[in-house]
């Protein structure tokens, strides 16, 4: 937006209030790069703190161990704001379908037919190849989203009757996952999330595949924008005061 | 060879800066959803510059792939509630609700 704006008679005058937020901005900018500039140059960082533990992790990738081992309990609480987010839309309205069909173009259907494979398949070898290269459970599962939003885009009709059971139970397995296997090593090792080390490896890739399909299925109800339709009806009660849309 | 690696790296940071500037200076609600998507590409290709993978495997396919369509449905369904609006100018019904709502 200009700070410059031009009123009816197309003279240029300065708006107080942007021109405040600018200065504002400008000095946290400021503040910002003089703190940048004090900061000690070449620190090394954790890196060989990382790669002396990486024996121990169960994988070979530095930033799959960091994310998911080293500091698990920062990805789970990611996988549950995921969660919340989902939970939020859903409170709010129904998934808006568009009524009436559509006439589609086979040309269209044949790509999505095509593509949407190719995707799960991807996003199941990113999740895989997140053990040792680059990739994981966040990277499969937004290809699976998009797989999802490419299906959803495309607007076949079996979407619009999705029950809302198994798209809870998907919503739901990532964090339940990660959520037992933190439990099973409380137990077991007497920590949150300190994984057994001879079978750590598994560990993680059964909390990734589960996460990777709990991320793919929340971005594309978040993209779906609404819960499925035969979910909770609209019962106007009190208690729900967005009030969904009655449409 | 470093040579032409750091004139790229040069000509990234600028039509990034270049792009968001246009992105956020745009009245063209739809042109600043286009420039977005391809600041994403850009920053993707910048983090592989900064020998991130993991990020810009994460830039691309989230910051890109996702928002980018959530962007267009959110300007499509904007555009079908302000068409709604003009229509039913006078009666105050439930459709002036989940535009504020939206917004």
């Amino acid at each position: 937006m200009p700070i410059l704006t031009r009123n009816r008679n197309n003279r240029k005058r300065l708006d107080p209030y942007l021109l405040l937020l600018f200065f504002f901005v400008a000095c946290l900018v400021l503040w910002l790069g003089a703190i940048l500039c004090s900061l000690p140059m070449g620190v090394p960082g954790l890196g060989k703190e990382v790669a002396s533990l990486q024996q121990r992790s169960g994988v070979q990738s530095p930033v799959t161990a960091v994310l998911l081992n080293f500091r698990g309990y920062d990805t789970f609480l990611e996988v549950l704001v995921l969660l919340l987010a989902v939970i939020g839309v859903w409170s709010m309205t129904l998934a808006p379908f568009p009524s009436g069909e559509v006439e589609k173009s086979p040309v269209q259907l044949g790509v999505v037919r095509l593509l949407t494979p190719l995707m799960v398949l991807v996003g199941a070898y990113l999740v895989w190849q997140g053990s040792h290269l680059a990739g994981g459970a966040f990277q499969g599962g937004a290809v699976l989203g998009g797989a999802g939003v490419l299906l959803l885009v495309a607007e076949l009709p079996w979407l619009r009757s999705v029950p809302s059971l198994p798209l809870r139970i998907a919503l739901l397995a990532g964090p339940l996952v990660f959520f037992s296997v933190a439990l099973y090593c409380l137990l077991r090792q007497g920590k949150f999330l300190a994984y057994p080390q001879d079978t750590a490896g598994a560990f993680l890739l059964i909390i990734e595949t589960a996460c990777a399909l709990s991320i793919g299925v929340t971005l594309a109800s978040l993209f779906a924008g609404g819960r499925p339709d035969d979910d909770l009806p609209e019962t106007g009660t009190p208690s729900d005061p967005q009030g969904g849309r009655t449409e | 060879m470093n040579l032409i690696i750091s004139l790229f790296d040069i000509v990234l940071v600028i039509t990034l800066l270049w792009l968001a500037w246009s992105m956020l200076s745009t009245e063209d609600i739809f042109k600043a959803v286009v420039l977005f998507i391809s600041f994403g590409l850009l920053m993707a290709l910048a983090w592989v510059r900064m020998r991130a993978p993991d990020v810009a495997l994460a830039e691309a396919a989230l910051g890109t792939g996702l928002t980018g369509p959530l962007f267009f449905s959110a300007l499509r369904r904007m555009e079908r509630l302000r068409q709604d609006e003009r229509r039913l100018d006078t009666s105050e019904d439930r459709d002036a609700d989940t535009d504020s709502e939206q917004e």
